[in-house]
């Protein structure tokens, strides 16, 4: 297990966003998070990065364990993450949004940084390489000096997706990284995460709504509803489940 | 190594790494940085990977599919086949697995390349049908970690084995090759009928890839950009044959989507663009230059009209006047050093373009910027150079006289026949095919129609099979005319009569944006493409049009007497869902005249009117009944003596 959640509930205020949460992720698997509008999975992924603090409950990272962490401790411990909402840096060019990916790996200080030559240009090469290297991985190289902003939607999740992996993570979180895609852009999506799970071994935790998609892709899945896991399991057992049939489709009160 | 025996392509490649073993042979864009492999690492290369296939059991005669992109491990893998007698079969690396199933059964291909995953997938997908496919070499080896078909093995592998390997067979297999052994095999696309193999041998390939670069003086120091599809000869001709032959860099670009920024980087000094490429390249100068600042702007159009006028003559050394000079040299520092350095063409020495017809002001606009565009003729059967236009006889509606060592000539049908060093030297299992296309004498035919100008270049006019006679027994060329009239921006589409007639008259489509924005310009409402075409005015534009083609084609005597006498422009759009053009927007002109039959009619009678009536389809699949009356109008045509002044 790379990372177990024990009974963790989260609430702003009278709102109950989780309650008395548990799954665990195994090494090198495909993790999904889904549930209908508003069942907490984004919570959920906040918790895992530390920018939501649960008021109960354990998670434990590797050998950590934590009660609440802050989201730059989740970073150095190895857990990246993109956003539903793309959260790039607009007028920075791509490659320079991906190094910004590899910030925590830097090591030069301040002055070493500010005279360049030596240690930190031979630093900067490295990343610069890294980073390159993520860019062929991802099939961007046509953008590499292209201003974020400029890109089309897919591309930008593309680019976000390289962020994340510039730092390396052991753990991967993926907010609903389809979204908004077209067909083919969704293949080309799940053919990169399918990549990077297989390439680079990275543990992916992915929230998605396209069933198709999570099928497909996901070792298990976990289903939340209003808050409280109603399931968890293989794909070919959610889809059968009661339960989850009953949130998606609403049963008669 | 005695320079005369360099007769195959291996051969060459030993001399080049000999002779020039530290200079650059092929360059590929890798993680952002251009990686160099120099001859003798492009030789080494090729070496070990000949001793790994050769352990592997490629043996001579046998075939090769290549399914990849342009990269140095490509051609690599090329001149390795080629060194053990192999025959080495690039393939489309975007055609779909069905369309590669009969080149490799047809071929009885043993051994593949590809290149990455997406080309695997491909092959393993039609390997059911292809029962000779033994082996399977990929480069990328991204997400095949999970493969487990025993017929894949990473071309890393290959490469470690057969560099440990006693490498002295290689060395005796390049021995033992010859001129007159098979150098390479190209399929035809076969959109009418099966693909074809075109056999080639090492003669015929480095024949007149080595008579072409000696007439363009191309050298060691000559750069090229490999940016189109290796299975297209022509790529294997610029970015393999005249290479191998003169020693100059392949730069292989980073991917398909970065050739312009690739181009700006490398700044090749051999060009090759079809016009579409340059067509493209254009249209966004010109998108950028509308958005640029009023100053830009006016220093643009300013510059650009100097260009047109003396840029060409200066290209051409022909004489101009010290002020025009002057300008043009200021136009030179303005505008367009810094134009052509946005196109990646400020070392350009030599560009081609062909393959076909280009419209007179896009070839103008490259020459006038000083980039030494040309054109050529020839084909996969051809190993490429046919006709070459040789500097400072370069023309927009011409291919240029015959390359060095090449022999032309015109059947009785105006059929371009070709015999010369380059040609191919058979389809593949296909004789009768071969029979067809080359008779007992050595002539090729090409199936291309046309006539040598008066100055002795060819002109390609049509296909044969499209040529006709007007019934004074001139020659009619409908596709000719047709080009002709398209090259003008407010004509989209134009369909051409004449064939067993007296004179030729035309069909034609305006193009709605062109002919709308010239409506908007000077305040004249509209409702809709039926409305704009019936307008007097456009008429009139048309007309313009038509006798400046007409003025045109009064200078060619052979076809002088094909001037277009009326038109009509059509009431609606000719579209492929009524089957009035090809898939490929090609006009069928004999279902377009039998649909309008009437139409036809009527512009070989005396009306100036003719109504019509017709159903529709609409966009959503209703139909509907259209009834108009459409204009004829007669164009003014030129005596062929009178040419000269008219035009």
């Amino acid at each position: 297990m790379i990372l177990t959640v024990e009974n963790v509930s989260l609430a702003f205020g009278g709102v109950r966003a989780l309650q008395d949460v548990s799954f665990d992720v195994k090494e090198h698997e495909i993790r999904a998070i889904i549930g209908p509008n508003g069942a907490g999975k984004s919570s959920m992924l906040n918790v895992l990065n530390g920018v939501y603090h649960p008021q109960k409950g354990k998670i434990r990272f590797g050998a950590k364990e934590f009660t609440d962490m802050d989201s730059h401790e989740a970073a150095a411990l190895g857990i990246a993450r993109t956003f539903q909402n793309i959260a790039l840096f607009k007028g920075m060019t791509v490659l320079d949004n991906i190094m910004t990916g590899r910030n925590l790996k830097m090591r030069c200080n301040f002055l070493q940084q500010a005279v360049w030559f030596g240690p930190a240009k031979r630093e900067e090469m490295a990343h610069r390489r890294a980073a390159e290297e993520i860019i062929d991985f991802l099939e961007i190289q046509h953008v590499r000096k292209t201003p974020v902003g400029r890109l089309p939607y897919g591309l930008q999740k593309r680019v976000e997706l390289g962020r994340a992996l510039a730092a390396e993570p052991k753990l991967l979180l993926l907010d609903e990284p389809m979204a908004g895609m077209n067909l083919e852009e969704k293949q080309d999506m799940c053919r990169f995460v399918l990549d990077v799970n297989d390439q680079f071994g990275t543990t992916i935790v992915l929230i998605e709504h396209d069933m198709g998609v999570v099928m497909d892709i996901s070792d298990r899945v976990v289903v939340l509803d209003y808050g409280r896991k109603i399931a968890d399991g293989v794909p070919e057992e959610i889809k059968n489940n009661k339960a989850v049939i009953d949130a998606y489709l609403g049963v008669a009160h | 190594m005695a320079v005369g025996t360099l007769d195959t392509f291996p051969k060459l490649l030993m001399h080049h790494a000999h002779a020039r073993g530290a200079r650059p042979a092929i360059r590929e864009k890798d993680l952002g940085i251009w990686q160099t492999w120099t001859w003798k690492r492009f030789a080494d290369e090729v070496r070990a990977l000949a001793g790994g296939l050769h352990a592997d059991g490629l043996r001579r005669g046998s075939h090769v599919a290549l399914v990849s992109d342009n990269r140095p491990r490509l051609y690599a893998a090329m001149c390795a086949i080629q060194c053990l007698g192999g025959v080495p079969v690039p393939l489309y690396q975007d055609a779909v697995a069905e369309e590669m199933v009969f080149p490799i059964q047809n071929a009885e291909i043993t051994l593949a390349f590809a290149e990455d995953q997406e080309q695997v997938d491909k092959l393993l997908e039609i390997l059911p049908r292809c029962p000779t496919l033994a082996r399977i070499y990929y480069d990328n080896p991204r997400g095949l970690r999970r493969y487990k078909q025993t017929q894949l093995r990473s071309y890393d592998d290959l490469l470690a084995a057969g560099s440990k390997l006693d490498q002295s067979v290689v060395d005796r297999e390049i021995d033992k090759g010859g001129g007159n052994d098979v150098a390479g095999m190209f399929f035809t696309s076969g959109t009418t009928a099966a693909p074809k193999g075109v056999v080639h041998t090492h003669a015929s390939l480095l024949g007149p890839a080595r008579t072409a670069a000696e007439m363009e003086k191309l050298g060691e120091k000559d750069v090229i950009l490999a940016y189109l599809p290796p299975a297209w000869i022509g790529q294997n001709i610029f970015s393999c044959a005249q290479a191998f032959v003169t020693g100059y860099c392949i730069c292989c670009p980073e991917a398909p989507e970065t050739v312009m920024t690739d181009m700006r980087e490398i700044g090749p000094t051999y060009y090759f663009a079809p016009p579409r490429v340059l067509e493209t390249l254009l249209t966004q100068v010109s998108i950028r230059m509308d958005d640029a600042s009023s100053v830009k702007r006016w220093l643009y159009r300013k510059f650009m009209g100097v260009a047109s006028r003396v840029g060409g003559a200066l290209l051409d050394g022909k004489p101009v006047s010290i002020v025009d000079r002057f300008f043009y040299f200021l136009g030179d520092i303005l505008v367009y050093g810094p134009l052509r350095n946005v196109l990646g063409m400020s070392r350009v020495r030599v560009g081609y373009t062909a393959g076909e017809a280009i419209g007179p002001d896009l070839f103008r606009f490259y020459r006038s910027i000083g980039i030494n565009l040309k054109q050529l003729y020839g084909s996969t059967e051809t190993a490429v150079f046919v006709c070459i236009q040789p500097d400072g006889e370069v023309r927009a509606d011409t291919v240029g006289p015959a390359v060095k060592g090449v022999e032309l000539r015109f059947s009785p049908e105006r059929e371009l026949l070709i015999r010369s060093g380059g040609l191919f030297r058979e389809y593949y299992k296909n004789p009768e095919a071969t029979r067809q296309a080359k008779d007992a004498e050595g002539w090729f035919h090409t199936g291309d129609a046309g006539f040598f100008d008066a100055g002795g270049h060819v002109k390609i006019i049509d296909r044969v099979k499209d040529v006709g006679q007007l019934a004074d027994g001139t020659l009619f060329a409908p596709k000719y005319l047709e080009n002709k009239l398209k090259f003008f921006p407010y004509i989209k589409e134009a369909v051409c009569f004449g064939h067993a007639r007296d004179r030729a008259c035309a069909f034609i489509n305006i193009d709605p944006e062109a002919i709308g924005n010239w409506a908007e310009k000077r305040n004249m409402p509209y409702s809709g493409y039926t409305d704009l075409a019936s307008r007097d005015e456009v008429y009139d534009l048309v007309r313009e049009c038509v006798e400046r083609v007409n003025a045109d084609l009064a200078g060619e005597p052979e076809i002088a007497n094909s001037q277009i006498h009326r038109f009509l422009i059509l009431h609606k759009e000719l579209e492929a869902d009524d089957g009035e053009l090809t898939r490929t927007r090609k006009v069928r002109r004999g279902y377009i005249g039998e649909k309008y039959e009437p139409l036809l009619k009527a512009l070989y009678s005396a009306d100036s009117m003719v109504h019509v009536s017709a159903q529709v389809r609409y966009e959503d699949g209703r139909t509907g009944t259209f009834s108009a009356d459409l204009k004829i109008r007669d164009a003014r045509t030129f005596a062929p003596a009178a040419a000269k002044h008219a035009a």
